[in-house]
């Protein structure tokens, strides 16, 4: 289960220290924008030993820097003998910058012995063309399982003005979930940048999920419990969920063909969106 | 009639003060305090030596006490709390005699009782009329409540109120009478405003701070004293708001009518006031302007006595009655037995105030610490010095875990049940260690600098001195 992704910088000691413990489902430790250029082998370094000797709990997922850049290899090669779950790849524009990056994790798995294909990737969409390219960029490796929507870099492109009301990236917000839906990845949304307006985070986080976004992430530990509330299924969700299987165990003893809850027909989408509301439930809180 | 003399030196003459007797002094300016020093400047110039200095908190704006202990107008210091400069000073063993350290309800019990008398206390007063009455509400250099100095005036051979704002006989809502009153000096200032309270207290944007602040919240929500009538004291440290103000949400959210918030005050708990989480805020100590402001102007923000927040040998105190505190550790050990006096290199920079008080009167004793700080594991096998013993505290909270006293096992249990991470107190200190290494313990020196007394007066701890290198 993967609501809330926080992403931290990858030199700074005392965060990755307590990484684990602010909340987040998944932790992005930042290889790009994060760390300056001058900093870009210390943080490599620091990554790797936090992710070796810390005993992470969370989801570990690492932002590495573009293709174009001339670090993105050095970035694969401290970290992937450390086995991450995810790499997060930035400034992905087509199919095929999927590709050269998966391909030299592959290389790298087979020359340090490790299983292949066990560290997954969510590709950062964050260029017009990334968003117009979506679908094959979410289908483009079986290590693809999410994309990722970086709204900042991605209006930065469009030559527009990022507000608050989100109007500008709507249309790549309603591009990225379909694409990933169409491929049958999760997708993730930007951040909230302003880490004093909760506010605007619920109201922004309420409205991606409506989008149909799997999680969001932040900039912030503050946004968290925000944005892990806004994605989990509430009480009702999670009664209607069980309720709908007891009606259907129910008529199964019954030998009814149809169904019908609260005066509604039960059919099949109905019966997938209560099994992913209760699956939800229980990989948050063990069900209760 | 008027108790007002012409000034200090005359008032010092006045009282009778001579070689060899106890002064007091109250820490409600803080570190923007200046009576202190100025009395201690008149009393040199008086020649008037081998004093003992009974001062309700030593801050580093009292850091010229260093050098009237080297003159020899300074012997001896009772103290509930020292601050890193003078701490330093005496732990380096400036002071022949040991410092005494009690606790905020310790000192006005006494004081009250006997066992530690007064010959003069200087009362600074930000407002006072020209028979004594005072209080600390009004004024330029208004502190808010005066709680600390009530036992001095009362119980003192001679008690001298030193006020920057004389206003006409009589004051309105005086905090302390007359009948106490002996003398009155009026002076240009007796404090820096910008040392007396900070303008807004703000809670902590540090995300560790906030992660313990979020545990402390739920582990209060669960402990099932969280009810109407519900009374809580925290700390002015960054967690410690910060748990305040999650705290409050769930207070709101659950409709819970707490009885009163106690303690060192502020404005988040005069927010708490205000949201309807309390009937009463009892206050001994203002830490910023809300605070000040709201026990001006908002009659269930009450003024109380040292002696009434905590004296364990009144009647009653505030303390007996309360639900909940959050308080602060330098370190603690695996029996829970908590350090607020010493750092970890041994130097003196803190002292109880109203941590082992509050931790021996309240249903459940929170200490909220990060495991470690600027790599040093907070948990320890044995702690420095004892100021709060392990047996008044109940939880300690950190960003890793929470570790529940062995004598409380229905609050772990009670933490489990609510999904709260609950952890062994010696697998925290494994974890710190790990990360961190195990530091060295300090090399001290075997003279002691300074005795620290329980709450009933016993001998809790002595601490040793710092050999300088």
């Amino acid at each position: 289960m993967r609501r809330s992704m926080l992403f931290l910088p990858g030199n700074s000691p005392n965060i990755l220290l307590n990484a684990d413990f602010l909340g987040s489902d998944s932790i992005i430790l930042d290889l790009e924008d994060a760390v300056a250029p001058t900093e870009k082998d210390a943080a490599r370094i620091l990554v790797r030993n936090a992710i070796t000797s810390l005993g992470y709990t969370r989801e570990v997922i690492v932002r590495i820097n573009p293709v174009e850049s001339p670090y993105w290899q050095k970035d694969l090669r401290a970290i992937i003998p450390v086995k991450p779950d995810m790499i997060m790849p930035t400034k992905v524009g087509c199919a095929a910058d999927v590709k050269i990056v998966a391909d030299f994790i592959t290389q790298l798995e087979k020359e340090f012995g490790m299983e292949e294909g066990g560290v997954k990737m969510i590709p950062l969409i964050e260029t017009a063309l990334g968003v117009e390219n979506a679908y094959e960029i979410a289908s483009a490796d079986s290590r693809v399982t999410a994309i990722f929507l970086g709204g900042e870099d991605f209006t930065a492109d469009m030559r527009c003005k990022r507000t608050k009301e989100g109007t500008e990236i709507f249309y790549a917000r309603s591009r990225m979930v379909l694409a990933a839906r169409a491929a049958g990845v999760d997708v993730y949304d930007t951040p909230w940048t302003d880490v004093e307006d909760y506010d605007g985070l619920i109201e922004d986080a309420k409205f991606a999920k409506s989008l149909g976004f799997t999680g969001k992430s932040s900039i912030s530990p503050r946004h968290i419990p925000f944005i892990n509330e806004v994605f989990s299924p509430t009480e009702e969700e999670i009664q209607y969920a069980r309720d709908v299987f007891a009606c259907i165990e129910k008529a199964k003893a019954e030998g009814k063909g149809v169904v019908s809850l609260r005066g509604k027909m039960i059919d099949a989408p109905i019966v997938a969106r209560a099994r992913q509301v209760l699956e939800a439930a229980e990989a948050i809180r063990g069900g209760k | 009639m008027s108790k007002l003399v012409k000034d200090m030196k005359e008032a010092i003459r006045l009282s009778g003060l001579k070689d060899g007797m106890t002064i007091s002094f109250h820490h409600h300016l803080r570190n923007g305090d200046m009576v202190a020093v100025m009395v201690l400047d008149a009393i040199c110039e008086l020649g008037i030596k081998d004093l003992n200095v009974n001062i309700s908190s030593i801050f580093d704006t009292h850091a010229p006490f260093i050098e009237y202990i080297r003159d020899g107008v300074i012997t001896g210091i009772e103290t509930d709390y020292m601050g890193g400069v003078v701490g330093r000073a005496v732990s380096e063993g400036i002071l022949e005699k040991p410092v005494t350290f009690r606790t905020h309800g310790g000192r006005p019990s006494d004081i009250i009782r006997g066992a530690s008398p007064i010959d003069v206390a200087f009362i600074a007063a930000p407002t006072a009329d020209c028979m004594g009455n005072c209080t600390g509400k009004t004024g330029p250099s208004a502190c808010g409540s005066l709680g600390y100095a009530f036992a001095d005036a009362m119980y003192a051979g001679k008690s001298v109120v030193i006020t920057d704002n004389l206003v006409d006989y009589p004051l309105v809502d005086y905090s302390i009478s007359e009948e106490y009153i002996d003398y009155v000096v009026t002076v240009d200032k007796i404090g820096e405003p910008s040392g007396i309270v900070s303008g807004t207290t703000k809670i902590t944007k540090d995300p560790v701070g906030l992660v313990i602040a979020d545990y402390a919240a739920r582990a209060i929500d669960a402990s099932g004293l969280l009810v109407d009538g519900f009374s809580f004291q925290t700390g002015a440290g960054g967690a410690s708001l910060a748990a305040a103000k999650y705290l409050k949400d769930i207070m709101i959210r659950k409709n819970v009518k707490g009885s009163y918030g106690l303690g060192g005050i502020t404005s988040y708990m005069v927010d708490m006031l205000q949201s309807g989480c309390f009937k009463a805020l009892y206050d001994v100590q203002c830490f910023d302007l809300g605070a000040v402001e709201s026990i001006r102007t908002n009659p269930c923000h009450m003024e109380v006595s040292g002696a009434h927040y905590a004296s364990p040998t009144a009647k009653s105190s505030a303390v007996d009655s309360l639900n909940v505190v959050i308080l602060g550790a330098t370190e603690i050990d695996t029996d829970f037995n908590v350090n607020v006096h010493t750092d970890s290199n041994g130097y003196i920079m803190g002292g109880s105030g109203g941590h082992s008080d509050t931790a021996a009167g309240a249903k459940m004793s929170i200490i909220v610490a990060p495991l470690s700080r600027a790599r040093l594991p907070i948990v320890v096998d044995k702690v420095l010095c004892k100021s709060t013993p392990g047996n008044t505290i109940d939880v300690l909270v950190t960003q890793r875990g929470i570790a529940v006293n062995p004598q409380r096992p229905e609050l772990a249990e009670r933490f489990t049940a609510a999904g709260l991470p609950v952890v062994d107190i010696h697998d925290l200190k494994e974890m710190a260690e790990k990360l961190n290494g195990v530091p060295k313990k300090p090399q001290l020196g075997d003279r002691v600098v300074a005795n620290v007394l329980y709450r009933d007066g016993s001998m809790l701890d002595t601490i040793r001195e710092v050999p300088v290198r």
